[in-house]
């Protein structure tokens, strides 16, 4: 996959052995910990809310089963003050940005609450449209830069994403201005039963960044360590005015694109079985028990204090009402326009004030 | 005071914005060294600085998406769109994203933009130069549609939809960019972005309109009074949306008719819309059935047949006398004053 001019990073091999010199920070062993924790702590949520939808307790949920080591790496790589423009399969990188599970089960249910999050608070709401946050993204990071913050603008879309013009635009837009914003795409290998090789003749999509000034590289997507690395080097780089960066994450999709979708339709078994031997959980628990950091103990009262969490989470999201629904016309404005008031009252005459706790 | 064009309140409103915060950016295409393709920011990033009054690349849904990023962020961006019939590439933006980010995060993040667009017809421009489809936007939730047609109203409502927390799609007649000149004080004064205006009072007929068509409304009212003794009422809606039903409501109690008046094809026009309330709330007011003077539901035409497209003052006379002799048909002998 790898084009012989756009550098490729992996430290950590499917099997867990290491290529290379790794980083001084894969010696940190409260850092790699974290990254651990916060891969099975995606995992174990993505798993609840696909169970969720299926018995008719939530809608349509996108699963990013397998992508784990891609959405913690660089969420991991942020500052708090740094800015995400995230896509609907980021809700992993959310939570390590401190969204709430709650609040992540809010926006999957359709409550618009679960975008209103405590934290971050400048960060995007997910975005469905394909590819559009990109500029969102671009012009934050003029803002942030006109004001002299060193903050970074981080966004992320997947394969299927870069072909759309509004990538190409959003990443012409950084270079002329040399904003402080990374470009993260998610190179799953689908667009729901698009494959990558359909959806670009490019040998790679990091390349594309060529076209108009912005340095492209690849890395292993599902090597946390590598991620976490090239991220936080871009941002470090993108913090110190050196401008955008975007950063190719080659990364499989192991499930459904999502639980409306079937991909056992257009997708070979044999391929998803090849593609499972690579999938970064077992990878990095491989190198923290080599380094004598995890046992089996840890493993288990990780995953137990996890479900706790995420049982917690989801009973707060079963007991609370629905939003009020005169609440759809209160922040279409800032002040209520005079034009809706009576369509206003309309609603609150036909269902009341209260939310009706479905 | 100072004697201005339509254009030149804009360029003086910008500056005005720009002077008291400093969050005011200007983007788009052309916008900088060259003061706009109209000249609507002449001066300005030589004054504010090429940080501050940005020159794009080519490019509308970027011009329109990172708009969205930098409001969110806290600045107050005027992004331009070179012609209206450009401004299509940032509808997506400007549908999924700005009109709805204060609504979909429960008001934590918003969208104070003006988009800027020269729009309709008259200058002879090429194709796609001549588009009125305010309709559009009209159409979309949680958007301001505002349409100033004299300086006056142009600065006071541009300074307004700068200072407005929420997106406005602010559209300048570029027919009449240079054709009046009026006293425009700069006193940093915005105008109320949800009041129609009533230029004219009447009794007989209300005359309904926005934009360039304004002009040729106002001179059909002239007309109608000096030559037919037809007391016609002249309201600017302006401010698309939210509408002001209450004024057009409020006159046409009063006469009892009325003539919509825009450039813009006539199906799903936004006269259309004005009509529809005229007959949900305003029924039994009226004397005659509502008139609409719109252009006509084509492909504006090129340059060499658009005069027979646009609208005329003679229309709108037709329309109103109409209405006004409504059952009967109005001959020009029953109308015509005995001096004139």
């Amino acid at each position: 996959m790898a084009d012989e001019k756009i550098p490729y990073t992996q430290y950590l091999q499917a099997d867990g052995s290491v290529v290379g010199n790794l980083p001084e920070f894969a010696e940190d062993q409260e850092l790699v910990l974290a990254l651990y924790r916060h891969m099975n702590r995606a995992r174990r949520f993505d798993t609840k809310a696909v169970a969720m939808q299926r018995t008719g307790r939530l809608p349509t949920f996108p699963p990013a089963l397998g992508q784990e080591a891609f959405h913690v790496g660089f969420a991991s790589a942020m500052s708090a003050d740094d800015i995400l423009f995230p896509t609907y399969r980021d809700g992993p990188a959310q939570m390590v940005r401190g969204v709430q599970l709650e609040e992540l089960l809010l926006f999957t249910a359709g409550d618009e609450r679960g975008s209103d999050f405590q934290v971050p608070r400048c960060d995007f709401p997910q975005a469905i449209p394909i590819a559009t946050q990109t500029a969102h993204a671009v012009g934050a990071a003029y803002a942030m830069k006109l004001r002299g913050e060193k903050s970074v603008a981080v966004t992320t879309i997947g394969d299927g994403g870069s072909s759309k013009g509004d990538f190409y635009e959003a990443m012409n837009f950084a270079g002329v201005w040399q904003a402080p914003v990374i470009f993260l795409i998610n190179n799953n290998g689908w667009a729901i039963s698009t494959p990558r090789d359909r959806q670009s003749a490019a040998p790679t999509l990091a390349q594309k960044g060529d076209a108009v000034g912005v340095p492209g590289q690849q890395v292993d997507g599902n090597d946390v360590l590598a991620v976490y690395h090239v991220v936080s080097e871009a941002i470090a780089a993108a913090r110190s005015g050196k401008g955008p960066a975007l950063i190719e994450a080659l990364t499989h999709r192991l499930t459904d694109h999502s639980t409306a979708d079937d991909a056992s339709r257009y997708r070979d078994a044999d391929l998803l079985s090849e593609q499972w031997k690579e999938e970064p959980m077992i990878r990095l628990r491989t190198y923290l028990s080599n380094q004598g950091w995890w046992g089996k103990e840890d493993e288990e009262s990780m995953l137990t204090e996890l479900d706790q969490e995420i049982e917690r989470a989801v009973e707060n999201f079963e007991a609370s009402d629905a939003p009020e629904a005169a609440a759809m016309f209160d922040y279409m404005y800032a002040e209520l326009p005079a034009d809706l008031m009576a369509q206003r009252a309309e609603v609150i005459a036909a269902h009341g004030h209260e939310g009706d706790g479905s | 005071m100072t004697e201005v064009t339509l254009v030149q309140a804009v360029s003086m409103a910008l500056a005005r914005a720009m002077e008291e915060d400093e969050n005011v950016v200007l983007l788009g295409e052309d916008v900088g060294v060259n003061g706009g393709v109209f000249r609507a920011t002449k001066g300005l990033q030589k004054k504010f600085g090429s940080e501050r009054v940005i020159d794009t690349p080519l490019a509308e849904a970027a011009i329109a998406g990172v708009a969205v990023g930098m409001a969110a962020q806290g600045l107050r961006p005027v992004a331009e769109f070179q012609f209206m019939g450009f401004s299509y590439p940032g509808l997506d933006q400007i549908i999924c994203h700005a009109s709805r980010l204060r609504n979909r995060t429960r008001g934590r993040l918003s969208c104070p933009i003006v988009y800027r667009a020269p729009y309709g017809g008259g200058i002879h421009g090429p194709e796609h130069h001549s588009e009125s489809t305010e309709a559009l936007y009209a159409h979309i939730p949680g958007l301001r549609v505002v349409i100033p047609s004299s300086p006056v109203r142009a600065y006071g409502l541009l300074l307004a939809a700068i200072r407005d927390p929420d997106p406005v799609i602010f559209l300048e007649p570029k027919r009449i960019y240079r054709a009046v000149k009026q006293d425009v004080e700069d006193d940093g004064e915005a105008l109320p972005l949800d009041l129609c205006f009533t230029l004219r009072d009447g009794d007989d007929v209300t005359l309904v309109t926005w934009g360039a068509a304004v002009k040729e409304t106002l001179a059909a009212a002239e007309t109608l009074d000096s030559r037919y003794d037809i007391d016609a009422a002249v309201i600017d809606v302006a401010t698309l949306t939210p509408l002001d039903m209450d004024t057009i409501l409020a006159s046409v109690e009063k006469t009892g008719r009325c003539v919509i008046v825009h450039e813009a094809p006539s199906t799903g026009g936004f006269g259309a819309e004005i009509a529809a309330r005229l007959a949900e709330r305003g029924l039994l007011s009226l004397l005659s059935p509502i008139e609409r003077v719109t252009g006509y539901d084509v492909v504006p035409p090129g340059a060499r047949t658009e005069h027979r497209y646009l609208i005329n003052e003679d229309r709108i006379i037709a329309a109103a006398r109409r209405a006004v002799f409504f059952p009967e048909a109005p001959t020009e002998q029953d109308h015509t004053m005995e001096d004139a």
